[in-house]
């Protein structure tokens, strides 16, 4: 009996859930798909096609949206909910349909080559107070920028330095120098934008640089000799000058039809050099090459070892300090040089690299 | 224009601003739309293009004069718009003999068309014809696409996509459960597709989630596709490409298997069983002649459930 009434309220729970549940539940032969970050239902069911009249075809249309509609609230509704100043906000999940984007990603901007240099050397930007007090003003100034502190150019009276010209104008010379400031500022970053496109850089003629090497006015000169109509061809030498070194050579030929004597004897000096088996060595040349290749090595590797030496704080050269430090401490046959120490920490490393043949050798020229 | 590092410099901080707010994003901005007419429009194309650019209010821009230009045929008017009112979504509404009540949806992808899809209007229902409450401006509606063509035909899926970008409005990490009021409807039904918009209203059911009652609010239109241009497929997936700033980490050391099962790789330390006590058997008892070396070495990884 008792079992009986237990069954009975069970089934009449789930019947009452059933019917709870039956105003908002919808069924289809197909699930739907749903991406509720944009707040999307995919009915992926075939809409039955069958000739409605205009008012059937509404009623029609509005039926499936509603039952649509619901199967999506449902999907909604199942989110974590939050309330958000006495609103109950539901939290949406990423949305999941790809779409096309409005613009290509970002690019990184392409490193100037003064952080291309600082990057190679390990200097790190600082950040500095863009406010600065200024000891005459009595206040607080830009550091850089309109109305900045210490600025030469807006002061009222200059020192004539012993050796400047009495005539010239001192503060005219000030703002020049600013204005050139500037304007080098303003070439270099044309430089960076140019060099990040690939296009070419002002290469030929006269580049404007502090100070113009030697090698750099002779290309200067010969690009203009040779940038006339005729190429060059009529332009005068200066008493002195010298040919451009460097520069492409025109070949030459022979004249099809003429003297044959050379040609023959060409011939004939190119047969005599195979026919001889004796292997053709200029000696001269041989060591000449030799010698220059082991210079180039030393230099490489001297140069290796300066880089090393000269890095900053770096994990890697302070170990190799150290590595060589034991070395020269063996050498010197002083104790406080640990020959395993690798992990023995800087101090130890450093006290062994003043130990060092090199260093050492520095002391004493002083 | 947008390029930020170009050759010339912006002069003032604002402009530098506007620049900025133009320029590539890693998160994108909504899409805003541009809502223009061609030469020649009817009545109907004028008040929809109007109904359409109030569903999409905030983020629309509705040209008010006369655009004479064909997308089909030369788009480079388009870009130079787009360009200028920053706008990748555009709608152009034209009618003429041949093609009448037309619609053009489409979308751009850096300032180049990517998709056009044209439709023609068979039937219009203005959204002041109908009286009803509306809902408020910028309200996020609820997009719902029936109809199998919509996934199993290469042009209507990209109209669906299409739609979807154009409708679908800002992407928000949460909404307000009483503000979803707005449903958008489209059906693809004999060759026609069908956009209704109703008005979504909350009734009590009894438990938590709410039966849904629709009310039309307009405007509502009967479309039939006409031309197409869809972007080739390497465009298209240019660009649907993600930067790789957004894409989630992968995490290490963590997998699942088909059940959704989570395990744990444990990357151990070699264990020392030299150590190891184990039982002791008469059996298994070390003889006197016999080589020691026989301890097995514990393998180096251990995977483990979590």
């Amino acid at each position: 009996m008792a079992a009986c009434s237990v069954e009975e309220l069970l089934a009449k729970a789930e019947q009452d859930e059933a019917e709870k549940l039956r105003s908002i539940s919808v069924h289809k032969a197909l699930d739907l798909e749903f991406d509720v970050g944009n707040l999307l239902a995919c009915d992926k069911n075939p809409v039955e096609s069958r000739s409605f009249g205009a008012q059937k075809k509404e009623d029609f249309l509005r039926s499936l949206a509603r039952d649509n509609t619901q199967l999506l609230i449902n999907e909604v509704w199942k989110l974590p909910t939050e309330r958000v100043e006495q609103v109950i906000v539901a939290k949406l999940p990423e949305p999941t349909t790809p779409l096309p984007r409005e613009k290509p990603p970002p690019k990184a901007k392409p490193p100037t080559k003064w952080e291309q240099f600082a990057k190679l050397k390990g200097i790190q930007k600082k950040k500095k107070t863009n406010l600065v007090w200024d000891e005459t003003a009595k206040e607080w100034r830009r550091r850089w920028g309109y109305k900045r502190v210490k600025d030469d150019t807006k002061e009222w009276l200059i020192e004539v330095p012993e050796t400047a010209d009495p005539n010239e104008d001192q503060f005219a010379k000030r703002t020049t120098a600013k204005k050139e400031r500037v304007a080098k500022n303003e070439l270099n970053r044309l430089r960076n934008i140019a060099r990040t496109q690939k296009g070419k850089t002002p290469g030929v003629g006269l580049i404007p640089t502090a100070q113009p090497s030697k090698d750099e006015l002779n290309r200067a000169v010969s690009v203009a000799k040779t940038s006339t109509a005729s190429a060059g061809r009529f332009q005068d030498r200066l008493p002195k000058e010298k040919a451009p070194r460097n520069t492409g050579k025109k070949r030459k030929f022979e004249p099809l039809i003429g003297d044959f004597s050379s040609e023959k004897h060409k011939q004939l000096e190119l047969l005599k050099l195979m026919g001889s088996k004796r292997p053709k060595l200029d000696v001269t040349k041989a060591v000449n090459k030799q010698m220059r290749e082991e210079d180039r090595e030393e230099a490489a590797a001297r140069h290796r070892k300066g880089a090393g030496k000269k890095g900053r704080k770096g994990n890697m050269s302070g170990k190799g300090k150290g590595g060589k430090g034991g070395k020269g401490g063996k050498g010197g046959g002083k104790p406080g040089g640990k020959p395993g120490g690798k992990p023995g920490g800087k101090p130890g490393g450093k006290a062994a690299a003043g130990g060092g043949g090199k260093r050492r050798s520095k002391a004493g020229k002083h | 224009m947008t390029q930020l590092d170009s050759v010339v410099k912006p002069k003032t901080k604002r402009s530098k601003r506007f620049l900025e707010s133009r320029a590539p994003k890693l998160t994108e901005d909504v899409k805003t739309a541009m809502i223009m007419k061609g030469g020649n429009t009817s009545e109907t194309v004028t008040k929809a293009l109007k109904d359409i650019h109030s569903l999409k209010k905030p983020n629309a821009v509705l040209y008010k004069k006369k655009n004479i230009t064909r997308p089909f045929e030369d788009s480079t008017s388009l870009e130079f718009f787009s360009k200028k009112t920053d706008c990748s979504l555009f709608l152009f509404g034209s009618h003429n003999k041949k093609r009448p009540n037309n619609f053009i949806f489409g979308r751009l992808f850096d300032f180049h068309v990517l998709d056009m899809i044209e439709l023609g209007i068979e039937k219009f229902v203005s959204l002041s014809e109908i009286k009803a409450n509306k809902f408020p401006e910028g309200t996020k509606p609820m997009l719902v696409f029936a109809g199998e063509v919509f996934d199993s035909d290469a042009e209507h899926r990209r109209l669906k996509s299409l739609l979807i970008d154009f409708f679908r409005g800002p992407t928000v990490p949460a909404v307000r459960l009483a503000g979803l009021e707005h449903v958008l409807h489209f059906t693809a039904l004999d060759g026609k597709i069908y956009m209704r918009s109703y008005k979504c209203l909350l009734k009590k059911s009894g438990c938590r989630t709410p039966r849904i009652e629709l009310e039309e609010i307009g405007p509502s239109l009967d479309f039939v596709l006409r031309r197409t241009h869809l972007a080739s497929d390497d465009l298209y997936k240019l660009a649907h490409k993600q930067p790789k700033a957004l894409k989630p980490k992968k995490k290490k050391n963590i997998s699942h298997d088909a059940f959704g099962t989570k395990f744990g790789r444990v990357h151990m330390q070699k264990q020392d069983l030299s150590k190891l006590r184990t039982r002791k058997m008469k059996g298994l008892r070390k003889r006197r002649g016999a080589a020691v070396a026989e301890e097995g070495q514990a393998p180096k990884v251990a995977k483990e459930e979590s």
